[in-house]
């Protein structure tokens, strides 16, 4: 056997020892080449008559193995197969290339041979699939870190080395489905008390006590091999699995609305797979594996929630040829939500921060925000009592702008209020050395503006957190005019050692994120004034995969503040906002009836103690006359459509005027930042790949000439359509695969 | 083409679809036997005319399945020329095997046939023979499925009836099943099922409960409540947007009972009838099934009989009497609010919420009743329906001869 990526050993009861470990790496993966390798062990394994029995391990202290090389299948690896031949013959060799690893862990378990994992650490996705083609299993319990899990329905893609076949038929469906459906991960007792592992052992003894196993075992087979074999919790066609396929369908439908074929996919697979034999469970499970990457939904996200996601958090957009900005002292200057929010952040990745307010008693106030946090993590044993003393030690509340001298970076989060901020920066930089990063954190004034009042507008920039910001896991930089490169480097450097994903967009108003989010629940009011039952208007916005219905959102950015926006716009315009239909009902819901949003338990909803939304105001019906009370689904097309891709010609706006410059900053930002429809992949995979570049300037021209012209395309759409282009093409990554579009 | 006329109909009482109901000791081969068996005693009829008899049958598994209709038959002790067919569409089973008899009869297949249905609900569970449509998720999630509660709940909240409605509906179902049962409405085809040693073992309805009030049927709970909010008033959201909440108001008192029973009809041309020296009762004036949307699934009704009525002619009015199977208290509702329909001509005789829903026999049970009432009552002409399981509906118009 020629192996690179295993060693294998056979000792003197004849019992080989294949130890994964591939070089070069600090994780297994399963790549092409480990696939191999596994496949000539199953082989020598069954032919040589000196060997009886195989222990798999493996060499890495990280774990035992990550699961498939994800770079290789978003790289268009096998899923796409062969690009020539007749379409029948090229899915014919998606499946062969798909089957492969099916057929090899297939092999491994019918070698005639006892196989027993000896599981050191974690095996997520195809590495736990290797390890339950095992016939044995035994885990380390002495590893916190070791996850078995089975984690590719999360970035649109199914189990395909038989997860789908013999997790169900070693614990059941039901019991299954968690793994399979949401990625979710088990501990080692987890997968002892499932069943999923046989014993537990200390890492040291893992391997002696395989190999006892084994000697114990010579015949092993799997249960399924067995011709007396019942599927746990009965079979998709009994009376009890019956019932788990009904309400795990129905569950399904419940949280993705349908919108993820990952998912159904794998239901499907368990689903006709438990019916027939395991070989033809393989069989099956593969050829909806190929089919669930060839969907657009699979191929945008892996490449963004996998790939791109991976990429922005190694700095991938950060300027080159400046050194790596070293953090020592942070100043967050305002107390409130957001400051309080982000001097937590700081002090969990260890920087030392003061947290500046105007009376002491905020600032307090602001620390103690965190020292909440920490307490119930403390609480849930997520975090030492030591480890959450040395954060909370971290943070300076002070009302001193003096503390300012020494810091490397300043974020400014006082109310949006260009006087205020001005007056603030002024204080600020009385102290603030001259190499520093002078931050603000805003979500729609212009930064060109608000750099007037600093003296270094150089090093002056716009660093857009959301809210809750622990939580939160973009951070939008904002580059003014004179905002140079290096403050950009260092400020890309302070949010990737903060741990959030930085996306750097240039300077207008809105930025990119709130400007695109903001379309959103504009177009659901606009729904609404037409007359559109507000009911049909919240669930297209969540069957279309927003996290809440744009009226709802009006509710929690507060409706008060579109009327003020609103109305400081029209000025500028020159107009009255009330002219407007959706500045009319605006008005009304906030002075005639009182409703300004969640914050007041009142706005488009009504809402609970807790603030969760009860129902939805009836009495908007004495403002709007609700003409279109019911749904059918050509309606329910064309409304998802326009909350979509209302979003979305505002993303080529942005492209168009510069704002934003790369597909994977769109794509991460409006998945991260509002919740853009995360099957799709991002705004630009869903134009892209969901529907294509010359069709979508079709229909927005169709909607815009029914709806309007903020539908209308602009002449970059236009153009790309022209050329055959894609958001990826243009505005991609250069040296990024294609992610087999 | 020949036409279809009905010379007699039968039915057992329905008993209590439990282990405790009186028929659950005689097997679904028996209830059939015996309503076949008095078919052929009540008009001393020669089987081997006879051509086909067809039988409805939801769960067609155990010891109702393979084609319980011939086994029937020859526990009848029918010639052995007399042929049978079990056929299943859903809760009209019954009404579509009469159909098929008339179908049979009308094109020359058939001189006489007999339809109908038998279902044991206590001996074989509703649901018991599986299907793809709740399991297989690759239809269910596409085509939005939902348990039948779900969609009678989500017709009270589209179409506005409330709690109150639904029970109130209830009650006067029980009430006129009560007062018919006590006027002898339905002595003419209720036939006494005898037991192994041919002693009547049920004579009557077993569930109806004439005393029924508002305030017993507000002490029970919704019975779907709990499955809609654990997933399935989502999955029927996303066919019908427009639905903020589904009010679930339905409940064990205003849906149709589990029972046990069978029913038969005896269907022929006229020239058959007569050399057979039986009298004609009424002529099958027309017959339909449809499909229609299927998460809401039960408003299949009044589009069906919109679609026979406007076949023949005919418009809601023309119609006397109307039976329409109670499934759900909504699902009555619905259809009388859709084609206007005055309550004093919908279920006269009360339905299967007070007297229950042997789901293959129904439709037999139901065109019987009607053909008594119209006989009664001295009306001429009678639809009757049935919702149906993913989204049809089946109606069939007799009128008197």
């Amino acid at each position: 056997m020629n192996l690179e990526t295993f060693k294998f050993d056979i000792d003197a009861d004849g019992i080989a020892t294949a130890t994964f470990d591939v070089p070069g790496r600090s994780m297994n993966t399963l790549t092409a080449k480990a696939v191999a390798d596994l496949g000539a062990i199953a082989d020598e394994v069954g032919a040589n008559a000196a060997i009886k029995g195989l222990v798999i391990t493996s060499g890495k202290s990280s774990g035992f193995c990550a699961g498939a090389d994800l770079g290789e299948l978003g790289g268009g690896g096998f899923g796409g197969g062969s690009r020539s031949g007749s379409a029948e013959e090229q899915l014919k060799a998606a499946f062969d290339g798909a089957f492969a690893l099916n057929k090899i862990l297939r092999n491994l378990e019918t070698c005639k041979k006892p196989v027993a994992a000896a599981i050191n650490g974690l095996a997520l996705g195809g590495g736990l699939e290797v390890v339950l083609a095992c016939h044995y299993r035994i885990a380390a319990n002495d590893n916190p870190k070791l996850q078995l899990g089975l984690p590719e329905a999360k970035v649109g893609l199914m189990p395909g080395g038989g997860g789908t076949q013999r997790l169900p038929r070693l614990i059941g469906a039901q019991a299954a489905a968690p793994f399979l459906l949401q990625g979710e991960s088990m501990t080692a007792e987890q997968a002892k008390s499932l069943g999923v592992v046989s014993e537990l052992a200390p890492t040291a003894e893992l391997v002696a006590k395989a190999k006892a196993w084994l000697k114990a075992n010579p015949t092993a087979k799997a249960p399924w091999d067995d011709a007396r074999f019942k599927i746990p919790g009965g079979a998709p066609n009994s009376q009890q699995g019956g019932t788990v396929f009904t309400f795990g369908a129905a569950m399904l439908a419940k949280q993705t609305w349908g919108n993820y074929p990952a998912q159904k996919h794998i239901l499907s697979a368990v689903y006709e797979g438990l019916s027939v034999p395991i070989d033809a469970g393989l069989r099956i499970e593969s050829r909806y594996f190929v089919k669930t990457l060839m969907t657009p939904e699979a191929k945008g996200m892996i490449r963004s929630l996998f790939l791109s996601m991976q990429e922005l958090g190694k700095g991938a957009s950060r300027p080159q040829g400046y050194p790596a900005f070293e953090i020592k002292k942070a100043v967050v200057v305002g107390a409130g939500l957001m400051g309080a929010g982000i001097a937590y952040v700081q002090a969990k990745a260890g920087i030392p921060t003061v947290l500046l307010d105007v009376s002491q008693e905020s600032a307090d106030k602001g620390k103690a925000y965190s020292q909440r946090i920490v307490d119930k993590d403390v609480s849930r044993g997520k975090l030492s009592k030591e480890k959450g003393d040395a954060l909370i030690a971290l943070i300076t509340p002070s009302t001193d702008y003096s503390l300012v001298k020494g810091a490397d970076i300043v974020v400014e989060a006082v109310f949006e209020n260009v006087e205020l901020k001005a007056k603030v920066t002024a204080q600020i930089e009385e102290h603030l050395g001259e190499t520093a990063v002078m931050g603000t954190n805003t979500s729609t004034l212009p930064i060109t503006g608000l750099a007037k009042a600093s003296k270094r507008p150089a090093n002056f920039i716009g660093i857009h957190f959301f809210s809750p910001v622990e939580r939160m896991g973009l951070v939008e930089i904002i580059r003014g005019k004179e905002t140079s490169e290096e403050t950009l480097a260092k400020t890309m450097d302070y949010v990737l050692k903060i741990r959030k994903t930085p996306v750097a967009v240039n300077d207008h108003r809105g930025f990119y994120t709130s400007r695109v989010f903001g379309t959103y629940p504009e177009e659901g009011m606009t729904m609404l004034s037409e007359g559109i039952a507000p009911a049909i208007i919240e669930n297209i916005g969540r069957m279309a995969g927003m996290p809440m219905g744009p009226l709802e959102v009006s509710d929690s950015v507060g409706i008060d503040t579109m009327l003020k926006i609103g109305r400081e716009s029209a000025k500028v315009a020159g107009k009255s906002y009330e002219q407007n239909p959706v500045g009319d009902l605006v008005a009304w819901v906030v002075e005639a009836q009182g409703r300004v949003g969640r914050k007041a338990g009142k706005g488009f909803y009504d809402y609970d103690d807790k603030g969760k939304p009860s129902r939805l105001y009836p009495d908007i019906a004495k403002k709007i006359d609700i003409k279109i009370k019911e749904c059918p689904p050509a309606l329910k097309a064309e409304l998802t459509k326009r909350l979509l891709f209302r979003q979305c010609v505002e993303v080529a706006r942005c492209f168009e005027e510069g704002v934003i410059t790369d597909a994977r900053d769109a794509d991460i930002g409006s998945i991260l930042a509002w919740g853009f429809a995360p099957y799709s992949g991002g705004v630009c995979s869903f134009m892209d790949m969901k529907i294509g570049i010359k069709t979508f300037v079709e229909e927005c021209d169709r909607l815009a000439e029914t709806y309007g012209e903020r539908f209308r395309p602009n002449a970059l759409l236009r153009d790309m359509a022209a050329r055959g282009q894609t958001f990826y093409g243009r505005f991609g990554p250069k040296d990024q695969k294609p992610a087999a579009a | 083409m020949a036409e279809a006329y009905i010379y007699d109909a039968v039915r057992t009482p329905r008993g209590k679809g439990k282990s405790s109901g009186s028929l659950h000791e005689i097997t679904s081969l028996q209830l059939a036997t015996q309503a076949l068996r008095a078919i052929k005693e009540r008009n001393n009829l020669d089987t081997s005319k006879v051509d086909d008899v067809i039988l409805g049958c939801v769960t067609p598994i155990g010891e109702q399945g393979s084609d319980i209709a011939r086994i029937a038959v020859l526990n009848a002790d029918y010639s052995e020329t007399t042929a049978g067919v079990q056929v299943d569409r859903f809760c009209a089973s019954g009404l579509e095997a009469c159909n098929i008899a008339a179908a049979k009869v009308m094109t020359g297949e058939a001189d006489m046939a007999i339809g109908g249905g038998v279902e044991a609900m206590s001996r074989v569970p509703m649901g018991s023979n599986g299907g793809a449509w709740a399991t297989n998720p690759e239809i269910a999630m596409k085509s939005y499925f939902a348990p039948q509660g779900i969609g009678a709940d989500l017709i009270a909240t589209k179409y506005g009836f409330s709690r109150d409605d639904v029970d109130a509906f209830a009650v006067e179902s029980q009430k006129r099943a009560a007062k018919a049962w006590k006027e002898g409405r339905f002595a003419k085809s209720v036939i006494p099922v005898k037991d192994q040693l041919g002693v009547t073992i049920l004579a009557h309805d077993e569930t109806v409960r004439g005393d029924t009030t508002m305030q017993t049927l507000a002490a029970l709970n919704a019975s779907f409540e709990q499955m809609g909010t654990m997933a399935f008033d989502d999955v029927v959201k996303q066919r019908y947007p427009e639905i903020e909440k589904i009010n679930h108001v339905h409940h064990a008192g205003n849906s149709s009972g589990i029972v046990d029973g069978a029913s038969a009809v005896l269907i022929g041309t006229k020239e058959m009838g007569e050399a057979l020296g039986l009298k004609a009762r009424a002529r099958i004036k027309g017959f339909a099934s449809i499909g229609s949307e299927p998460s809401i699934m039960l408003t299949g009704p009044s589009l069906v009989t919109e679609k026979l009525l406007k076949k023949l002619g005919m418009t809601p009015e023309d119609i006397d009497l109307y039976e329409l199977n109670e499934a759900f208290a909504s699902v009555v509702l619905r259809m009388m609010q859709a084609l206007n329909i005055p309550h004093e001509k919908m279920n006269v005789n009360g339905g299967a919420i007070a007297m229950g829903h042997p789901l293959g026999a129904t439709g037999g049970m139901i065109l019987g009743t009607m053909l008594d009432e119209l006989e009664r009552s001295d009306k001429e002409t009678g639809l009757i329906t049935l919702c149906v399981g993913a989204g049809m509906g089946t109606a069939t118009v007799i009128e008197r001869v």
